[in-house]
């Protein structure tokens, strides 16, 4: 380490050598000097104004008062100030009247899939395929209480059996088999018949006698044809959906025990507005029903004879 | 070294040396003058070009639309995911910096480089405004008089002004240039408009005007990986000291014992040399290679009555050769070699490729993406029902009418998700507006016991052009359970 001037240049070394190469030590141009000085004086300020020293339990605070937790809560403040004239419009127009506007319907199912992931995946799913045997799939077209707009929101706004709210939708299925309405080998009857009903079984000696039960006990909320019916969400028990299994087992517990599944009522958890917009998202999940206006674009379409 | 016993302290920091470079006129001197005309025009009109391409579209021949993330010039506009386009020009940019810095050294630097344009035009302003080198010089150590003061600030107005300028054409590139400058000027503008102004006006100001070539000598990186380029085959800038020394004046040299060599030391080539270089001082990061030192020399050897070219753009090899006593260089011979042909080869095939690919592109592309959760649906009549959302792209600027088919899936419907499952057929129409992309929510359902299978769908245009495109995917189902 031995410094020594360069000759050629003049100049002081820094006293390293590598393979006899030398480096000369050149000052700094003085801009790049004052550059780096403005750098130390930004720091200082930026420790100043901005949190920045950590101390025992908490950093100093900073003379701007700034902090992550507050831009945040300033830009959610100002996301919820641009979606408010949005919300204001889809409050106004009636639910039914939605689809026939395209921008609002649009923005009604960006919105509901937002409250649909936080309130109803856990039990309806994140695709809202719901669980076989507990909680219906939204995706198709099988509706226990109606599938249009309004009765979806009339749905998700009062529930399903809920105690205290007189609009809920309410019916009881009695319990054929544990109150001793019908004996075990007619349940079995009933069963071939209602199995018979939806194609899943050939007639039989046993889907007879099952018929002349079902026409006294089931059809009442079932329909003679079993189409079921939505005043009282009585299942269609002729088509190939099953909420709690199409099995022999499955429907013989059922007839058995009955069901009885719940939802809660969404009215005073959630405001109407986004109550609306989680309808048009369900609707919107390729089982809704009643579209009353014909699709908005020209071209939506061939002619429906156009199906093989 | 005697009388040495305490070196000098080095100064903490190192002033600046000012340079100013002297007025010259010749060969190569002309070549920039004409190159820098070339590039500024290039730079200040391209936003001005008009370029028809209908009512749907805009009119300017280049423009970098960022809102639509489109980019057009002239007759070609780039989508989003045809970026491989702009990639493939980057990289023919680059190879394209290879080539030249391998045939004729550093040119870029030179000739080029906008730091380079905009400090030769800032040189410029400082000749007509402080008079030339010699002029500058006194008025920079002389006092702040009304003169100087007076001076500097036309000439910093002027500085300013270009500058300005400078940031004012960058803007153009994005967004319609006359609607903009009307806007700007209204005040209307967006906010990243102005900011982008301010920080180009400032950086022009501020680089062209001042640190000159600090830039090229301390901020550049560009120097450092180009000397990594050059190779024995490379031209640079060289002054000839074989032929040169040992210096003297033309009167020295009349009479003294020893000969001396053609250069008569009259120090010209390092008055024009815009980044104050000494060439004789041999090759040096600090030389851009523009040729202003040959122009100086050759004018006085010139006067003196010697032969032409003591400093020339002369490869390292071609220097050893003549230092042998060889006759200088053929300039083709140097630039034709096999390193410069072999990058002309790859930067042709790239461009080829490139124009190929821009000839053969559609204008029509569908994408599909198919549902996940769930995968499929049972309907109530026991039909089995897929959703995916369908992306049909119009890549014109005209609306156009397009139809999806399904191809594949015996029995199979399909309905978008704003209409009744009741209006399902095999096709679907849709207007697609120019240079737009339509979503649609698309649900298919096949008959019951479908088993899972691949189908296409299938894009049609209902126009005379007719371009289709087809993506096949999958139709899930239960399988053969149940």
């Amino acid at each position: 380490m031995t410094k020594r001037i360069d000759e050629p240049t003049g100049t002081e070394t820094v006293g390293h050598e590598w393979d006899g190469i030398e480096e000369l030590d050149t000052p700094m141009p003085r801009w790049w000097l004052w550059t780096f000085y403005l750098t130390i004086l930004f720091a200082a300020g930026y420790v100043v104004a901005y949190p920045a020293i950590p101390l025992l339990h908490k950093g100093t605070d900073g003379l701007l008062g700034w902090s992550s937790r507050g831009q945040l809560a300033a830009e959610i403040a100002q996301a919820n100030a641009g979606r408010e004239g949005v919300l204001r419009q889809i409050a106004a127009t009636p639910i039914d009247q939605l689809p026939g506007k395209p921008a609002l319907m649009q923005a009604a199912v960006a919105g509901g899939r937002a409250a649909f992931r936080v309130n109803c995946v856990q039990c309806h799913g994140a695709g809202a395929a719901g669980v076989p045997g507990l909680y219906p799939n939204l995706n198709d077209d099988d509706w226990l209480w109606g599938g249009n707009l309004k009765e979806i929101e009339q749905t998700i706004t009062h529930g399903i059996r809920q105690p205290g709210d007189d609009q809920t939708r309410s019916s009881l299925m009695p319990s054929f088999g544990r109150d001793a309405m019908l004996t075990p080998s007619q349940i079995e009857d009933v069963v071939s018949h209602v199995r018979n009903l939806s194609g899943k079984e050939r007639p039989s000696a046993s889907s007879t006698r099952g018929a002349a039960i079902f026409a006294d006990n089931c059809a009442a909320c079932h329909g003679p044809a079993g189409h079921g019916g939505r005043q009282v969400g009585a299942p269609n028990l002729t088509d190939a959906i099953w909420l709690y299994g199409g099995s022999r087992e499955a429907i013989a517990a059922s007839v058995t025990n009955a069901h009885a599944g719940v939802m809660p009522a969404w009215a005073h958890r959630l405001d109407a507005v986004t109550i609306r917009m989680l309808a048009a998202y369900v609707h919107s999940l390729g089982g809704g029903e009643g579209f009353a206006a014909p699709p908005p674009a020209p071209s939506s379409g061939a002619p429906a004879d156009a199906r093989p | 070294m005697p009388g040495l016993e305490a070196p000098p302290v080095a100064p903490f920091y190192e002033k600046r040396k000012s340079v100013f470079p002297k007025a010259i006129d010749g060969k190569f001197r002309r070549i920039k003058w004409l190159w820098m005309g070339v590039t500024l025009a290039i730079y200040y009109v391209t936003p001005w070009l008009r370029w028809n391409r209908g009512p749907y579209a805009p009119s300017q021949a280049v423009l970098v639309d960022l809102a639509h993330r489109r980019f057009y010039m002239f007759g070609i506009e780039i989508w989003p995911q045809e970026f491989y386009f702009v990639a493939g020009l980057l990289i023919m940019a680059g190879i394209g910096l290879f080539l030249v810095t391998s045939a004729v050294g550093r040119a870029w630097c030179g000739y080029s480089c906008p730091q380079t344009v905009w400090t030769d035009l800032f040189q410029h302003v400082d000749r007509i405004v402080d008079g030339d080198r010699n002029a500058q010089i006194r008025l920079q150590s002389g006092p702040w008089n009304a003169q100087k003061i007076g001076k500097r600030a036309v000439k910093w107005s002027i500085y300013l002004f270009i500058s300005f300028w400078t940031g004012g054409a960058w803007i153009l590139y994005f967004a319609d240039a006359p609607t903009l400058v009307r806007d700007f000027w209204a005040g209307e503008a967006a906010p990243v408009a102005y900011a982008t102004v301010a920080a180009l006006t400032a950086t022009t100001f501020v680089l062209g005007g001042f640190l000159r070539e600090q830039v090229c000598i301390y901020m550049c990186p560009w120097p450092r990986i180009q000397s990594a380029m050059l190779d024995e085959n490379s031209l640079i800038v060289t002054y000839k000291d074989w032929r040169g020394e040992p210096r003297g004046s033309v009167k020295q040299a009349s009479g003294a014992a020893p000969p001396l060599g053609d250069c008569v030391d009259c120090n010209q080539c390092v008055a024009v040399c815009p980044t104050g270089i000494d060439i004789r001082d041999g090759p040096q990061i600090g030389c851009i290679t523009c040729a202003l030192c040959i122009d100086a020399c050759d004018a006085v050897m010139a006067q003196v009555g010697r032969s032409r070219r003591l400093i020339d753009y002369v490869t390292l090899e071609g220097a050893e050769a003549e230092k042998a006593g060889a006759a200088p260089q053929n300039v083709l011979e140097t630039i034709l070699r096999p390193r410069t042909l072999v990058y002309f080869g790859i930067w042709c095939a790239i461009g080829l490729a490139l124009l190929f690919a821009l000839g053969v592109r559609r204008h029509i592309d569908l994408s599909v993406a198919k549902d996940r959760n769930p995968p499929f649906m049972v309907l109530s009549d026991g039909s089995l029902r897929n959703a995916f959302t369908v992306k049909l792209l119009n890549m014109e600027s005209r609306p156009r009418p397009m139809e999806i088919g399904l191809s594949g899936l015996p029995g199979a419907v399909m309905w978008r998700d704003d209409m009744p499952r009741s209006a399902a057929s095999r096709v679907l129409r849709q207007k697609v507006e120019a240079d737009q992309v339509s979503v649609l929510r698309v649900y298919v359902a096949a008959p019951p016991g479908s088993l899972p299978q691949d189908f296409s769908f299938m894009l049609r245009a209902l126009d005379k052009e007719g371009e289709g495109d087809a993506h096949t995917t999958r139709f899930d189902a239960p399988g053969e359970s149940e």
